[in-house]
Order: C-alpha cells, then structure tokens, then sequence
C-alpha cells in the first residue's frame, strides 16, 4: 500500500475521450508517463516532447505534485492577460479516501472471513485503488495537455517554468501573496454570483450564453452526483458478489460451477468500474469545465462593470471639470480590456461547445459499446454455466 | 418451486369473486391452468414487455402496477416440472377472502391439487385454506411422523408485522410483495410434504387437500420461524444434556451430523449477503431512476439538437436498466434468498430427526437402567422371601424386557429411517438447489440480452450526434 508504481498507458484511451484534441501537435508533446504513490502524496513524472526553442532540452522530465498544478491552474487564472479564455479546470486532489478505508474494515473483519474470501476481497480493493490512482493521473495529464494545446496559454512562462524547472517548486507555492489573492479571488466570486445577473448585457451572444450555461451548469452538477451515487450503488453489488462467491466456493468445494459463478459476478464490478470511468467522469469533467466558461462569463461581467463604472467616473469628472484625461483614459483602458475579453471569450466559448459535443458524443459510443461487450460475455459465461449446470 | 406469474385486474371484489367462481370452474386441467394465469402474455416463461409492464415479474413495481388492491391478486403456478413423486402436483393460488374485518380479516389461500393417486376422491380439486391451517398441518405431522426419524418440512414463518399491514388493507408494493413470498412460501412447503413419499400416505395430508372445511388450528403460536427454531434447538439442548454418551458402533451419524451443521451456518451466511445483494439493488434501483431523471433533464437543457436527443435516449436507456435491475432484485430475492431461508428451516429439521433418535436411544438406554433396577428389586424379594411381591416383580420385569425389545427395536428402525431420510433430503436438496441456480442464472441471462438490446439502440443515437 506504501508504494505503487502504475504504468498505465494501456488505459489512458479511456479517459482521453474526455477531452478531445490534444496532444496532437509535435511542437509540444506533454504525458504522465508513471507515478508513485506515497503515503498520502502521490509524485507524477511530467515529461516532455518539444521542438519548441524556448526550452532548453527536447526531451526531459520533471516530478510534481498535486499541489504544484493548483499553483499552476491558480497562478493562470490570476493573469489578466488570460481573463478572456477559458483556464481549463485544475485537476481534483487525488482521493483515496474509500478505499482506504474499505481497507481498513477489511482488515477488521479478517478474522471473520475466509483465507480466500479475504484474498478476493484484498484483489478488488487493490484494483479499486488502482483505478483511483489511474484517473488521478489522467486528470492531471489531461490538465496539462489543455494547456499545451491551447495556442495561447501554451506560452505562458509559468508553464514553461512548471514543466522545466528541476528543482522543488514549493517555493514558489508557498508565496503567501499568491495563497491570499487565491482567497480573495473567491470571495469575490461569489459576489459577482449576484452581480453577473444585475448586469444588463449588451450582447446577444453572451446573454443566451449565460442563461444557458447557469442552468446546464446546475443540471449536470446534479447529474454528476446522481451519477456517483448510481455507481457507488453498483460497487456495493460488486462486493456483495464477492461474498457471495466466496461462500459458494466453500460450500460446495467440488463444485466448478461455484467458480464459473464467480467469474461471471465478477463482470459486474469491472462493468461497475468501466461505467464509472465513462459516463461519470466525463459528467465530472464537464461539470468543472462549465464552471471555468462561467468563470470567464464573470471575468467579462467584471470588465462590463468596471467599464460601466469608468463611464460614470468620467462624467461625473467631466461634471466637475477635474481630471478628465485620467478618466478618460481609464475608460479607454477599460473599453478595451471589454472589448478583448468579449472576443476572445467568444472564441473561446464556442470552441468549447463544439468540443462538448465532440467529447460526449465519443464517450457515449465508447460507454454503450463497452456495456454491450461486457454483457455479451455475461452472456457467454452465464449460458456456458447453465449448460454445466444442466448437462450434470 | 413452481414458477409463478402474475396479473392484476381492476374490478371490484364482488365482480372478481364472480370471476373467481367462473375459473373455479373451468379448473379442469394444467393447460386451462396455464391459461388463466397468463392471459395476454402466453406462457409464464419470460418475454419482453408487452404493453406497460413486463408480464412475468416477481413482484410489481411501484410505477407501473395499476390497480394494488390485493383483493385483486391472482396466482397460478405450473406443475412442477422436476416432480418425481407419482403424477401428483399441488398448485397452490391465492386470493383474499372478505371474511371478517379490520384486524380480523385473514387471507385465504386456494390449494389445488391435480393427481392420478387412487387414494384422492377426484383428479382435480381445491380447497381453501389459511395460514393457520398450514401452521396446524406441520404440527400434526411433527408429532406423528418425527417419532420415526423423518424429515419434516417446516412451514413459513409467521409475521405479525407483515400481516398486520396486509389486514390494514395497506395495498402498498410492500404488502403485495409480502403475499406474494408468503404465497409462494406456502406453496414450496406443501410441495415438500407431498413429495415425501411416507407423509403423502398421511390421512392428515390427505385432509388437507381434500376436505371442504377444515377444524381451525390451535396452539399455532409456537410454530414457525422463531419458534420453530427454538423447539428444535431445545430439543438440541435436552440432547446435549444427556448424562449417558452415546458410543456409536457408526460415525456415519456423528459425522453426518457435523456436516448438517456446519451447512447450516454457512448457509446463514450467505443469506446476510444474499439479502445485503437484495437491499443494495433496490439501492441501486433507486439511484438508477432518480439518474435518469437527472439526465433526462439536462437533455432538455442541453442546446445542441443531436447530443439532446442522445441525452434523452441516454435517460430512457438508464430508465430501463432501472426496470432490470428492479427484476433482478425480485430474481435475487425470490429464487435466492428465499431458497437459502428454506433450506436453513430444513436443515434445522434435520437436525431436529438426529434429536429424535438420540432421544430413542435415550429412551431405551433408561429402560435398560430401569430393567435392570427390577431385576435388582427381584433378586432383593427373592432372598427377603415375599412371594406375592415377588409375582408382581417377575412381571414387572417381563413388561420391561418386552419394552426393552421395543425401544431398541425402535432405536434400530429410526437409525434407518433417518438414514433413508438424510440421504433423499440430500438429493432432493441437489437437485432443488441446481434448479433454483439454473433458474437464477437463466434469470440473469434473459436480463443481459435485454440490456444489449436496450444498448446497441442507443449506439446509432449516439453515432448521430454532430
């Protein structure tokens, strides 16, 4: 449990599909190629591919932690320059939290149970904990194949920095400045909640973009959890079915068809796991993606704002006949800031429905022919175990 | 077991009596029999849904059942197809009768028997029955048939809880579902005393499935479920007490019944998983439906044309996993769990026939210990010389050796009996077992081919999204 070491390019087509488009162009080509768990913290392996002269090597690695992503996302995000796109979501803190502490019950109740149900037991909480770290680490190098595809963030010196620098970064983490503006940009936010419907929208294009993306947003959050909760119910069977084998097994000792029995339950943990990474993952993702498009909607209703109120600063100065120029150059400034953010927000908000579309759309191919396969070899195990059954 | 099929109808309990009255009639052979039960849907195998609701479902769910009221409740069953007892078959059908009211009302099972055995007054019959008559049945045989080491099939638990409801007139799923196990219940019961071969010559059997009206049951309270155990287990007890150890000339008895109670416990194990399996579907159910909702609504939220559509299939899709898993349930319940629960009731009754013989053997082993203690009186009188005393010795002590005779005789004949007995209960319990799993799985089966239906349905849709 200390340490695992996964290498798993064998199932990171999964997740892939998640988000499309990335990684494909060879300028800059960014995997997590393994990680390794340590007690709680788990260290990935950033590597990188570039031709890009702006790094010092062509091919070179680096070890991160969590924690150095969210620097990473929280430090693109407090960039004006990039108030106009959307920052993809940063990566959530890897959670072994369940099956840790199955493990723990497990260990419990060993006394209770047989050697071979414990060891099945064992097995699927393995696999479950690997399946977590899996798609820990897909999100984490999905994070930043965002961000190495995106035309402009791809530049930015933080991410060069993120992926080259080979000494610890938690110096830079650890810039308090840095933590309280994290702080202040969310208090905020939540204020904006309220100022983002106060303010009369003088585009078309963003008012219905508001409109729809706050109710999709509340929609598929409550997918997302039902969706948890769907598959946490499925686990449980799982676990349900191992029991259940187990017992058979000791009941009837020379009974093969306890085993055949066995094997075709336990489809139903893999098919639990594989639904699990589809549907709800994909749900998750988008959810949190959502929120980064929201999070740009604020941004821009930000900019109309402080443009609205550099209007009123420069008639009421005007009035007064002091400082106009200042005033006016304000509004000028933040005219323009408006301006940027609303095109490059357009830009960015369409692409992202069409790469919405494109990700489910693949996901719900990848599900249902996923769901079909396993419930064929259902089929298969189950038919097989009845003509044993029979023929006895 | 018998597989059952059910329908509900919508009409008034006058008009379903009239009804009732009408197949009464027409209860002629199994084929009829398979008709009534299954009207629009054909055989009482499954199929796929036609119409609302899936035709051969253990238990109605809560959506889509129209009327619950269980005055309009039908059962029939098939004859069982692994019977080997000769041509008889029992199908037991259940309806509510109107008979008293409120707390006092009872349900009234209809048992009908088809058989070829010349000892039955008719071919075909059914008689009303109420759970206390199932209750009273089981302990007339116990008392009978038990003195000679057989097996007897323990009846249904009893549920005060349970009835209660169903008396309220509650017609809530819960109930339904609780008639219907107990009907079910009812009916495996009876299938097992009327394939034993020795209790099916029983007239008290014969009584049961035949006569009109039958003298109600008394002193039930102490039957079934937990008081049927705990009859078994104090007999284990007064077994358990005995100052004089058996020393048996065959550890076939020992052994056989170490394996009886170590398979007991491991099938109680396994009903707490199976009914932890149980409650995690209908679980899983729940979320399931409540899933579909959720995505059915952000279909409608959604504002690319193709990918709502895809979300709204999605949500039917999930919408009938939510009716599968729901079946499977009744599956895992029906045919499992309850399977495990009538065999751990039965294998308390094995152990309950090994009691018996032990108490035999006690039984002649004290009138040894008693002879002898006459004996001893007889050689005390001889020698103080009381000669009419002694007379009533001698034959006190011929009475006893004759009952000595007896006892052993018995002891011997019992060890046989359970012999035989433990030997059918093994294969009839293979053979139940391998049906019931065979049942299961083809269960699971017809559900998976469902779901890939439902599936490569909604791959095109998906493939449609631009």
């Amino acid at each position: 449990w200390q340490c695992v070491y996964v290498f798993w390019s064998v199932i990171s087509p999964q997740l892939r599909s998640v988000s499309v488009d990335l990684n494909h162009d060879a300028s800059l080509l960014i995997d997590i190629p393994d990680a390794l768990c340590e007690r709680d913290k788990v260290k990935f392996t950033v590597h990188t591919k570039t031709t890009l002269s702006s790094f010092q090597k062509p091919d070179f690695s680096v070890p991160r932690q969590h924690e150095d992503f969210i620097w990473l996302h929280d430090t693109l995000v407090e960039t004006e320059d990039y108030a106009g796109l959307i920052i993809p979501p940063a990566p959530p803190k890897p959670d072994f939290d369940s099956p840790r502490e199955k493990m723990h019950k497990l260990g419990e109740g060993e006394a209770t149970m047989t050697k071979e149900e414990y060891t099945k037991m064992k097995q699927e909480l393995e696999a479950e904990y690997l399946a977590v770290f899996k798609k820990t680490v897909q999100v984490h190098e999905i994070f930043l194949q965002r961000l190495s595809s995106h035309p402009v963030l791809s530049k930015d010196r933080n991410f060069q920095i993120f992926l080259e620098y080979d000494q610890d970064l938690s110096v830079r983490r650890k810039n308090a400045k840095e933590m309280f503006g994290g702080f202040f940009k969310n208090m905020v936010k939540s204020a904006d909640e309220v100022l983002i419907s106060g303010v009369k929208e003088v585009d078309d294009f963003f008012e219905q973009e508001k409109t729809f993306l706050l109710d999709y947003y509340s929609k598929i959050k409550d997918s997302t959890a039902k969706a948890e909760k769907m598959t946490r119910a499925h686990k449980n069977i799982a676990d349900d079915y191992i029991h259940i084998s187990a017992t058979l097994n000791s009941l009837a000792a020379d009974d093969m068809t306890a085993n055949k029995k066995c094997t075709t339950w336990l489809l139903e943990g893999r098919v639990a796991s594989d639904q699990d990474l589809k549907l709800t993952e994909l749900l998750r993702y988008y959810m949190r993606d959502i929120q980064a498009a929201k999070d740009l909607l604020y941004r821009r209703a930000r900019a109309l704002a402080d443009y609205e109120n550099s209007n009123k600063a420069l008639d009421k100065a005007r009035l007064k006949s002091k400082d106009i120029p200042q005033a006016e150059e304000h509004q000028r400034q933040c005219l323009q800031k408006f301006d940027k953010l609303s095109e490059s927000g357009k830009k960015e908000l369409t692409s992202f429905k069409g790469r919405r579309v494109v990700a489910f759309r693949k996901n719900f191919i990848e599900m249902a022919e996923l769901e079909i396969k396993h419930a064929k070899n259902s089929v298969t195990l189950l038919q097989g175990c009845i003509e044993l059954l029979k023929s006895n | 077991m018998l597989l059952v099929t059910k329908k509900f109808h919508n009409k008034s309990e006058f008009e379903f009596m009239k009804l009732f009255a009408a197949r009464n009639d027409s209860f002629l052979s199994a084929d009829a029999n398979v008709e009534l039960s299954t009207d629009k849907s054909g055989s009482s195998a499954r199929k796929e849904p036609s119409g609302p609701r899936h035709a051969s479902s253990f238990t109605p769910s809560p959506a889509a059942m129209q009327p619950t009221s269980l005055e309009q409740v039908q059962a029939t069953a098939e004859p069982n197809p692994l019977k080997t007892c000769e041509n008889l078959s029992t199908n037991c059908v259940m309806f509510l009768s109107s008979l008293g009211d409120g707390m006092n009302a009872y349900v009234a099972y209809k048992v009908s028997t088809r058989t070829s055995l010349p000892m039955f007054r008719s071919k075909v019959f059914s008689v009303r029955r109420r759970f206390s008559d199932f209750l009273g049945l089981y302990e007339k045989l116990s008392v009978k048939q038990s003195l000679h080491g057989c097996i007897i099939p323990p009846p249904p638990e009893k549920s005060v809880v349970g009835m209660t409801k169903v008396k309220v007139g509650m017609d809530d799923p819960s109930s339904v579902e609780f008639v219907e196990r107990r009907r079910a219940a009812l009916e495996r019961y009876l299938q097992r005393v009327v394939s034993h071969p020795s209790l099916l010559q029983d007239p008290d059997v014969r009584e049961f499935l035949e006569r009109e009206d039958l003298p109600r049951a008394v002193n039930t309270q102490a039957l079934s479920g937990a008081g049927f155990l705990k009859m078994i287990n104090k007999a284990s007890d007064a077994v358990n007490k005995m100052t004089i150890k058996m020393n048996e000339s065959d550890t076939w008895f020992e052994d056989k019944f170490q394996e009886v109670e170590n398979e007991e416990q491991q099938l109680r194990k396994l009903h707490v998983v199976v009914d932890s399996l149980v409650n995690h579907r209908k679980e899983l159910c729940g979320n399931t439906a409540v899933f579909a909702k959720s995505l059915a609504m952000l279909g409608n939220s959604e504002d690319n044309t193709a990918l709502s559509r895809a979300l709204s299939q999605l949500a039917e899709v999930e919408d009938k996993m939510e009716q599968l898993h729901q079946e499977q349930a009744a599956s895992d319940f029906f045919i499992f769990a309850e399977l495990l629960g009538d065999y751990i009731r039965l294998l308390g009754a094995v152990r309950g026939c090994f009691d018996q013989r032990m108490r035999a053997w006690q039984r002649w082993q004290e009138a040894q210990s008693t002879l002898q203690k006459k004996r001893e009186a007889e050689a005390k009188l001889l020698w103080a010389n009381k000669p009419d005393k002694l007379q009533q010795a001698k034959e006190e002590i011929t009475e006893w050796e004759a009952r000595v005779t007896q006892y052993e005789r018995d002891f011997d004949r019992i060890g046989m009996t359970v012999r035989k007995e433990v030997l059918r209960f093994e294969k009839e319990k293979a053979k139940d077992f391998k049906s019931q799993i065979i049942k299961y799985l083809e269960a699971m089966l017809q559900s998976q081919q469902r779901l890939i239906k439902f599936w490569e349905a909604f791959l095109p849709e998906a493939k449609a999204i631009a």
